[in-house]
Formats: structure tokens, sequence, C-alpha cells
């Protein structure tokens, strides 16, 4: 029965976020779909559960969202293949990331962040297209991604997870939670990966995974009175994680700073700390006061080859929030202080350029947001936030969302907003260190890194409806967003294939998805999407699509599960079908014949499958398999004969680098 | 089994300070109202934010209750009572006419006692 109150609590508090997390919280409680889009929300959101989380080899964030379709997923470069997420059209640097509304993914982590929150700690993920809400900061610009993990609260007292695949990376994790005392309850998260053989099977003479060693451990603390209405969240969290790369010959300890062969090491260590306190008054359960607190401390120690780079991000952010209404739950506010202070401490050394980019960022912000909801078919969020910040100056950034339901089970959102940031060009761009290209930032007036503040506002309308298609449930979405960057860091490569240029300048972004849903028949789901990109930006060398970007793509998952037999007793099954359209490729005509790229990329597919036997409530094994036609891209390592050469690059992958692979792995829980 | 005692006694206390305190600015009222589906719900619950002084009101079709929030020195509970009824719907103390009733969406024409 307590638990009943405390979870109640824990619904009706939603720390920092605004009325709408409210009301979704309380979504993904009474719905057992995987995937959930609502008819009632304002913004463009679909929750995904731990269930959909399942579905992939999925060990960790970054590769989460192979059966979401709102969410690209795409493959970074041929070395430490990170896969790199992209949503409108944009890469994440233009999403906010958030971890329980705390900022998580950003500055120094921007590369490979994802990848150190592994999927088995998550409870579920809220993906916002569009503008989003002002209240976690000015810097989303293509949408939001945040991430719930699990509650102390509602953890069960132990989980243990163990998966292997065939290209040699094999994954553990332990969660043990015990319930402390009435009100105290604590998760203890253990997560340990690592890629133990080097494995080249394109014959390249370079690995095609790096070797890697993860370890991540996360201690949580909740309270919870229901009584008093108090709510908190203490976690501490310590993330090691290093790989190692580049040819099958080389030894680091030997090697390394040499042309004997090329390898890198990638580096990393990140200590989290947070807090979160909730109050909800009595008597009144739309009035709240949030208040949270993290620090972290992230240093990435790193070399490609002859090129160095090393970036140490400390800091700091706290959010202030009060929720409360205006006469009526109709008219619903939040309003509160932002405050954040990054110390950035950057080495740079590549032939061009050998410096340090150290600086403090330091911004304070205000922010309003009012929802209007007529509890029928209208709602409105209206949010304005003024920010002070030390180098992007004092700006408002407004956004609003709109929901109108015309008739029964349709649904029509419209979204616009404003989002402005100071992009780590380094930090976002280090796939291109694994390169032979001269790094050359063409403006020296702007205030981070000689480049001005990027800025960008972001429009968009969705229609969604509902219906029964021979007496199946079904509905079809269409989202049309347009991003439009008055001025946009832009990463040049087109110029040479020998350079990397940064500069300002304009771009658009302009997505459609058509997607369609159907249940075929009970536990058997199709889900289809058919997304367009025109994404364009004014080069120097004249306006042109954003390389490595495929204009159509298009997307097929279906789902299976049997009844739940005896004791939970159950089978399933999953397949995604991606197809990938032709992608322009960076400028590669003046290198030697042997290392040139045709101007596009051949158009592909692939497949991904999944079984899960689950033997009871508390054992399960699954096994996959990912690209099962084995598709491989061609000369994934431009220059790979000579690496320390002028035409080395890496950065240039449009598809898997790795063909076929195949996964097993088991849950088992105590509860 | 302690808690359930403690979270009883605590609500018990503050239903008896309730009581004696005529007039809470933020009095949570649950009222039994009869009606079917979600747009029975949008009906009632848009009936109870007509009364000056509700500042929340929520419906739930499992429940056949209406749980509000009200400043009790705008308006009474009566006043939510009747002005649902007057919307169609039947609560504790009040009735809806025979015509108020008849006036509901079929798919809302709740069983009556």
């Amino acid at each position: 029965m307590h638990k009943y109150f405390a979870l109640f609590a824990v619904l009706l508090f939603s720390f920092g976020a605004t009325a709408q997390d409210t009301l979704k919280t309380v979504q993904i409680k009474t719905n057992s779909n995987s995937t959930k889009k609502s008819f009632r929300k304002v913004t463009n959101t679909s929750t995904m559960t731990s269930k959909e989380l399942l579905k992939a080899a999925c060990c960790n964030l970054a590769e989460s969202f192979e059966t979401n379709p709102s969410i690209d997923v795409n493959f970074s470069d041929a070395l430490t293949g990170t896969k790199q997420i992209k949503m409108l059209g944009l890469t994440s640097p233009y999403l906010m990331i958030t971890e329980e509304n705390i900022p998580s993914v950003r500055g120094a982590s921007q590369a490979y962040g994802l990848t150190f929150t592994p999927g088995t700690w998550v409870e579920s993920i809220q993906i916002t297209k569009g503008a989003g809400s002002v209240v976690n900061g000015y810097e989303s610009i293509s949408g939001q991604i945040n991430t719930e993990l699990i509650k102390p609260v509602n953890d069960i007292p132990f989980f243990l997870n163990v998966y292997g695949s065939t290209d040699s990376r094999f994954e553990v994790n332990t969660h043990f939670n015990k319930k402390v005392s009435d009100k105290w309850s604590t998760s203890l998260f253990v997560h340990g990966n690592a890629r133990v053989e080097k494995m080249d099977k394109n014959d390249d003479g370079f690995m095609d995974n790096p070797l890697a060693k993860q370890i991540n451990v996360l201690n949580r603390w909740q309270y919870t009175n229901a009584e008093k209405g108090w709510v908190s969240f203490i976690n501490f969290r310590y993330m090691n994680d290093e790989k190692q790369t580049g040819q099958v010959d080389f030894d680091a300890d030997r090697d390394k700073g040499t042309t004997n062969f090329w390898g890198s090491e990638i580096n990393t260590e990140r200590i989290d700390v947070s807090t979160k306190l909730g109050y909800v008054f009595p008597n009144m359960p739309y009035q709240s006061i949030g208040f949270q607190n993290a620090f972290t401390s992230h240093k990435q120690d790193s070399y490609f080859g002859l090129n160095q780079y090393q970036i140490t991000q400390k800091s700091y952010y706290s959010n202030l929030i009060l929720n409360s209404i205006i006469r009526n739950t109709k008219h619903r506010f939040a309003t509160g202080l932002n405050f954040a202070y990054d110390d950035y401490n950057e080495y740079l050394a590549v032939p061009s350029i050998a410096d340090n980019y150290d600086r403090i960022d330091t911004s304070v912000g205000a922010f309003l947001e009012y929802t209007y909801d007529n509890i029928d078919d209208f709602s409105l969020v209206a949010g304005f936030r003024v920010d002070q910040h030390n180098r992007l100056g004092v700006f408002a950034t407004p956004r609003i969302h709109i929901r109108y339901n015309p008739w029964e089970k349709g649904v029509l959102r419209a979204s616009a907003g404003r989002g402005k940031r100071s992009a780590n060009i380094f930090a976002e761009n280090q796939q291109l260190f694994a390169s032979s290209r001269i790094f050359d930032v063409l403006n020296t007036k702007g205030r981070i890194y000689g480049l001005d503040a990027e800025i960008a506002w972001n429009y968009g309308l969705s229609f969604m409806q509902g219906f029964n298609l021979f007496n199946k449930t079904a509905d079809v979405t269409v989202d049309f967003y347009r991003t439009d960057f008055q001025n946009q860091a832009i990463v040049d490569l087109y110029a040479s294939p020998q350079q990397a240029l940064f500069y300002n300048g304009k771009s658009f972004a302009n997505s459609l998805q058509v997607e369609f849903n159907i249940e075929l028949a009970k536990h058997f789901d199709f889900r289809t999407a058919y997304k367009f990109y025109d994404v364009q930006t004014e080069y120097i060398s004249g306006t042109s699509e954003r390389p490595l970007q495929a204009k159509h793509r298009y997307f097929a998952n279906l789902a299976y599960a049997t009844h739940i037999g005896d004791k939970g007793r159950q089978w399933k099954f999953d397949v995604t079908y991606n197809w990938l359209g032709e992608q322009k490729l960076p400028n590669t005509s003046t290198n030697p014949v042997d290392d040139r790229l045709p101007a596009y990329s051949p158009s592909f597919s692939l497949v991904n499958a999944q079984v899960t036997r689950t033997f009871s409530s508390t054992f399960e094994l699954y096994a996959g398999a990912e690209n099962l036609g084995n598709y491989q891209q061609d000369n994934a390592i431009l220059g790979n004969e000579n690496p320390f050469g002028t035409t080395f690059d890496t950065s240039i992958v449009y598809a898997p680098v790795f063909g076929q692979m195949f996964y097993a792995g088991l849950r088992f829980k105590i509860k | 089994m302690k808690n359930i005692l403690l979270v009883l006694l605590v609500s018990f206390i503050g239903f008896s300070t309730q009581a004696q305190e005529k007039k809470d600015k933020n009095a949570k009222r649950e009222i039994a109202v009869k009606g079917n589906c979600e747009m029975c719900k949008k009906r009632i619950e848009k009936a109870a934010f007509s009364i000056p002084g509700v500042k929340s009101a929520v419906w739930t079709p499992e429940n056949q209750e209406l749980i509000v929030i009200v400043n009790e020195q705008k308006s009474a509970v009566s006043e939510i009572e009747k002005a649902v009824a007057k919307a169609g719907h039947d609560t504790e103390h009040v009735k809806a006419t025979e015509a108020d009733y008849g006036k509901l969406h079929e798919c809302c024409s709740y069983d009556r006692e």
C-alpha cells in the first residue's frame, strides 16, 4: 500500500519537467505497448519503454534506437565503430540529450556519450521531435531525447544480463537493489564490457572494431516520503572507457607516437554526481518545487596516429523549478532558473594546429512555460526563456507547441522554436582526426574557436490519425519539419580530400516522415516508415547537400510474440529492415585513382533479427543477428596502404564496415 | 502493516481537521459520478471547471468518481454536483433530470439506478 502512495507521489512529481511530462509518465504505466504515441500530448513525443530496448542487440543507448523510425542510426567512422544518431537530418549535437531531465551528452562527451549509458539501466526513453521544452535549456534545435533510468523504488532485488557476440564483444550487467527502509531505497548497477580480439574481416590491415574495455558503476539512492510530499534522488557514477584501434599490427607500447604502424587510443574517465529534491505541496498535487544539481567531470585522452587530442570538461548544472496552476489545472505553468558552468581544458595537435583551447563558459537563465488545456480538443504550450552567457551574450529563446484534435483519433500538432549553441567543433567532429586532413578554422573573430554561435529556428507540422482497418488497430502519421540555420558551424569536406574546413554559414534541413503502424493480430505488430531528407548547406564551393546523409530512407519492423503461457513462458520475434538511398560522399576527386570514391554511395539495405525465449518470469535467453545480408562497405579506409600518407581517411563511412554479426545473451531476475 | 496504519491514521487526522475548518482553500473532495467513457470524462470535468474555485477535477470511468480540489471559500461541493448533474450525469446527491440525461450521446447513456 505504502508503495502505491510512493509511486503516486513520484508520478505526480516530475523533476524539472513540465506538466505534460507528468501526463506522459502516467501513460507509460497504463500502456503495455513497447512504443507509445499519444493523441493527447502537445509535443510530438514517442515513448520507448524498456520492452522496446530489448528488441535490438542494444548494449547501450547509442544502439537502442534501431527499432525507432524517428531516429536514424548512422555509422560514424571505420575506427571506433561508434554509432551516431540523427534526427530530422541533423546529428546528435543538435539534440538535447538528457538523463532524467539533466543534460547528459553535451560538450566533451558528444562523440561517445551515448555509449556511456548501458541499455539495461534504462526504464524508458522519450523522443520529442521539434523545438521541445524551454525548461532544460536553450541548446536543443531538432529535438530532445530524455532517458529515465530504473527507479530504486520500483527496482527488483537482482538482475543479471550476460551478452556475447561474434565480433568478440562481451558484456555483463548486474543490478542490485535494496529497500533500506520504508523511505529509502538504493540500486547499484555495475556494467562491464570488453572487446578482446582483433578482427579484420575486410583485410585492409585495420581492425574493424576497436579493442575496448568499459567499467561503468552507478549507485543511486531514492528517498520517498509520500505523506509529507518529499522525493529525492542522489546518484553517484563512475565510468572508465578504453578503446584501442588502428592497424592490426599496432602495439600501443611500442608504436605510439611513431610511424611504424598507425594506431589510436581513446581513453575516457567520467564522474557524475547528481541530486534531485522534489516537494509536492500538501493537498495541492498540481503544485510542486524541484531542485536538481549535477556535477560532472569528463576527461578524454586520445591520439589518432600522430594527431593528439585531449579534452577535460568540468561541469556544474543547477535547475530550480516551480510547477503550479493559474485558477485551475486547465492553466498550468512552470517557471524557474538554470545555472550552468563548464570549464574546458582542450589540447589539439594536428599538422596545422597545435594549441590549447581552454575556456570557461557560464550561463544563467530564467524560464516560464505556460500550458493551456481545454480538457477536450485543444492544448498549447508556450515557453520563453532569457539567458545570459559569457560567450553567447544575452538572448531570448521562445518556443511554442500546439495540439488540436479536429475529430476522433486525429491529432494535428504544430511547433516552432529557436535554439542557440556553441559548437565544440573538435569534440563533435573527432572522427576527422583519424585522417590526414589539415584542419582550418576560417573565421577568427568569433568567441568559440573563432566561430560565432549557432542559431537555428525549427518549425514542425504533424498529423496523426488512428483508425481501424479490417478490424485491426492502425495509425498513420505524417510529419514535416524544417530547421533553418541563420548561422551554423559548417564542416566542409568538399574543398579538398586533404582538408577539413570550419566556418560560419547558413543551412537548412527539411524532413518528411510518413509512418504507418498496424496491429496485424494480437501480439503481432507491423511498423513502417518512409523518410525524406533535404539537407542543404551553403558551402564555399556552392550550395550542396550535406555528405553522408541519405535523401531517402525506408524502415520496417515486424514484431511477434506468442501468448504468455505457464509461468510466463513466451517466444518473441523481431525483424527490422532498413533501406538507405544513395548518400553524397565527401570530395575525393583529386586523390589518386585508387583512393577515390564515387560522388554518391550506392543504396543498400540491412536486416536485423532477434528471437527471445522467456522460460519464466525470471529467466530468458535471446539470440539475434545484425546485418543478416552481410552488406559491407568497400574501401572504408582510404589510403590504408599508407596510413601516414596524404590520402589516409577513416571518416568516410556510409555503411557497416563489419559484416554479419551474431549475438546471444541471457537475462536473469530475482523478484 | 505499521505503515498502512500510519497512512490511515495520517489521512484520518487529515480529514477530521478538514472537517473542522469549514472553508478550506484546497479542499479535496471525492464525489461519486456516473458515466461511461472518455466523452463523459470531458463533459464531467468541463462541468466541474465551470464552477468558480475548482482548481482540479479528474474523473475516471473505472472508479466512477470525480476527485476535485476546490476553494470552498468560493464554492461549495453541492454546486459542483449541480453543474455535473445539469450536464447529464448523476452524482452522489444530485440526480440529472430526465431531459438532461436524454441529451447525452448514446455511448454516454450510463445505467441509472
